[in-house]
């Protein structure tokens, strides 16, 4: 065991006079999640990678640019993008409504935002062809659209603009508000100018997330789309079929391209969370 | 002229936040309203404003009856107690909102903003945000925002109520002097009767969702309308059925005609303040006087002697005993 008293330099340094458990546990904590993101996390997508160059560079090239899997990718990122549009103004308008807003039943509109994360993703497929497939009792068929795809990855995107923007809308000081409207600003005035600017944060990490999730997305997509090659086939579909087919090089080659996809999405949040914080503690 | 607030009921489901309040306030004047919290004096200013609709009554500003229009259309600054600073904008592009709301030009909009930066002495700071500015700072930079729009009236919320008592202090001197070369008519809501005092030249206490006296800040100290107005408003010994300020106990002789003997309990002597805390022999009723230290032969009083006290100054409770000191 370290002892405080046997490092005076730490000692007359007040700031570093931790006690001796902490410095002790901390090596050892910071191991722990080391360890724990490797095994969870890094080797697995470490061992993706390895997969996908197994056949060379060639091998990996002549996997991602099949036209087949071009279009599967290209859709998946298309409609992801849409979705993502479609969520920052439809999910900022529900964050709205829960905070601003109060009406009967409200906790149960709340429960219900994070219904489609929660539930199995095939169920949600499931859910969604029985509604708005070929046997829709509302007479609304978008199956092996586009639009369906669309649709699905809507339903399980759902929570995450609303969740982050909800918390951070909470906080806005109102009087902010007024302020504006007293200097003349009007209730849209307001919003875009002084409380939009203090959510675009909260909205774009949200936005993030739904797309990462989006562009991956598999089990709510693969009953409503009918993966029709080089129209409704997304990304996910298309690694599902390679497998299929025995080409699990072919499958890590485009595993590959969406995770990339996802991670570039994930640092430019982070690159932007840190700019929007960047005032606030540039002391 | 000024701001006319005439039979304003304001109720909050179960809470009476105004019942029936009538004010003047003069055009041009600094006018405070003062009263303990819940007393109603926030929510009457956040209807002068049009941040509540009254249940009933109207407001008249610079004789435009305003009742029913929108706070962005009555031309009025409003100061929060907690700065509502635009957080993700500089000291700059908060104090020029207004403006930029109103559409003037860049150029005009940064020399006005330059001159409102320097009246509020926060020249060198337009490009900080406000979370790099002390809690003065930021409530000046609100004041400057405030006034950019040259507002009929400003109204300002416990504008000092988050800051430090030094800064407060410096902060009232200097809206003060601010309101001597602006001259703009300014409503000050606050629960500090020294606040109202020193810097409103007009005083409108309220209590209870009502007001109960209206004058300048003499008045309202030296003929206090009511037991609590004269609690609110400065210190007070409580005698039975009456009533006198720690100033106007004046010590005497033992037995000099109109004394009272009492037993000097307490001495304590600092600055210019002496104070004595006395108990009245004949019935042990407690209470203190506040002496000047210039005032002649004070100086050989201890503890534990006899003085007499004359009470002579002391008024008679004119309202139930039972409306007082209500906190």
């Amino acid at each position: 065991m370290l002892n405080v008293a046997d490092r005076p330099a730490a000692a007359t340094h007040p700031r570093n006079v931790a006690p001796a458990v902490h410095s002790f546990g901390a090596p050892l904590l910071r191991g722990a999640v080391g360890a724990w993101m490797a095994v969870i996390v890094v080797i697995p997508l470490f061992a993706v990678a390895v997969a996908a160059f197994r056949r060379g560079p060639e091998g990996f090239w002549s996997a991602i640019s099949n036209p087949q899997t071009v279009a599967a990718l290209g859709l998946s990122f298309g409609a992801s993008f849409v979705v993502v549009l479609i969520n920052i103004v439809v999910g900022t308008v529900i964050a709205w409504v829960m905070i601003r807003d109060t009406f009967p039943g409200k906790f149960v509109v709340d429960a219900l935002i994070d219904l489609p994360f929660a539930l199995p993703t095939i169920v949600a497929g499931l859910t969604l062809i029985a509604l708005y497939g070929p046997k829709s009792p509302v007479g609304i068929n978008v199956a092996y659209t586009r639009a369906g795809i669309v649709l699905a990855l809507l339903f399980v995107t759902l929570p995450f603009v609303v969740r982050s923007v909800q918390p951070v809308l909470a906080e806005i000081d109102e009087e902010m508000e007024e302020a504006a409207f007293s200097l003349g600003a009007g209730g849209w005035t307001a919003f875009r100018l002084v409380i939009l600017p203090n959510l675009l944060p909260a909205i774009l990490s949200g936005a993030g997330l739904a797309f990462a999730k989006a562009i991956g997305e598999f089990g709510s997509v693969v009953l409503i789309s009918g993966n029709i090659p080089f129209k409704t086939e997304v990304g996910a579909v298309n690694i599902f079929n390679q497998i299929e087919n025995d080409n699990v090089a072919g499958a890590a080659a485009i595993s590959v391209v969406l995770l990339g996809m996802s991670m570039v999405m994930l640092i430019i949040i982070a690159i932007i969370e840190q700019r929007g914080g960047r005032h606030e503690h540039a002391h | 002229m000024g701001i006319t607030v005439s039979r304003v009921s304001k109720r909050f489901a179960d809470f009476v936040a105004l019942d029936d309040v009538s004010v003047d306030v003069p055009d041009g004047s600094l006018t405070a309203l003062l009263g303990p919290s819940g007393s109603g004096k926030s929510t009457l200013l956040r209807i002068i404003a049009g941040l509540e609709t009254p249940d009933r009554g109207s407001v008249v500003i610079s004789g435009r009856d305003v009742t029913g229009l929108a706070p962005q259309q009555r031309d009025v600054g409003f100061v929060f107690q907690h700065y509502a600073a635009f957080k993700h904008m500089t000291v700059r592009d908060n104090v020029g909102f207004g403006l930029r709301i109103r559409k003037m030009p860049k150029t005009e909009i940064r020399k006005r903003v330059d001159d409102l930066l320097a009246l509020v002495q926060l020249d060198g700071f337009a490009d900080r945000y406000p979370d790099q500015l002390s809690g003065g700072q930021r409530q000046r930079m609100a004041l400057a925002r405030a006034l950019a729009v040259e507002p009929r009236v400003l109204l300002l919320d416990e504008p000092f109520g988050a800051l430090d008592a030094r800064v407060r202090e410096e902060l009232r001197d200097w809206l003060r002097r601010l309101h001597q070369q602006v001259h703009v008519t300014t409503v000050l809501v606050t629960h500090d009767q020294e606040e109202a005092m020193e810097v409103a030249s007009r005083i409108v206490v309220m209590n209870h969702a009502q007001v109960v006296q209206i004058g300048t800040p003499a008045e309202i100290y030296d003929q206090p309308a009511s037991d609590f107005v004269m609690g609110f408003v400065g210190r007070v010994n409580r005698l039975p059925g009456a009533y006198i300020r720690p100033h106007e106990v004046r010590i005497c002789e033992p037995g000099e005609p109109g004394c009272a003997e009492a037993e000097v309990e307490r001495f304590l002597a600092f600055g210019p303040e002496i104070r004595v805390e006395l108990r009245l022999r004949e019935n042990g009723q407690r209470l203190w006087a506040q002496l000047s230290a210039t005032e002649q032969g004070m100086p050989d009083l201890t503890e534990g002697m006899v003085v007499g006290v004359d009470l002579s100054r002391a008024r008679r409770v004119d309202e139930p005993a039972a409306a007082g000191g209500a906190r």
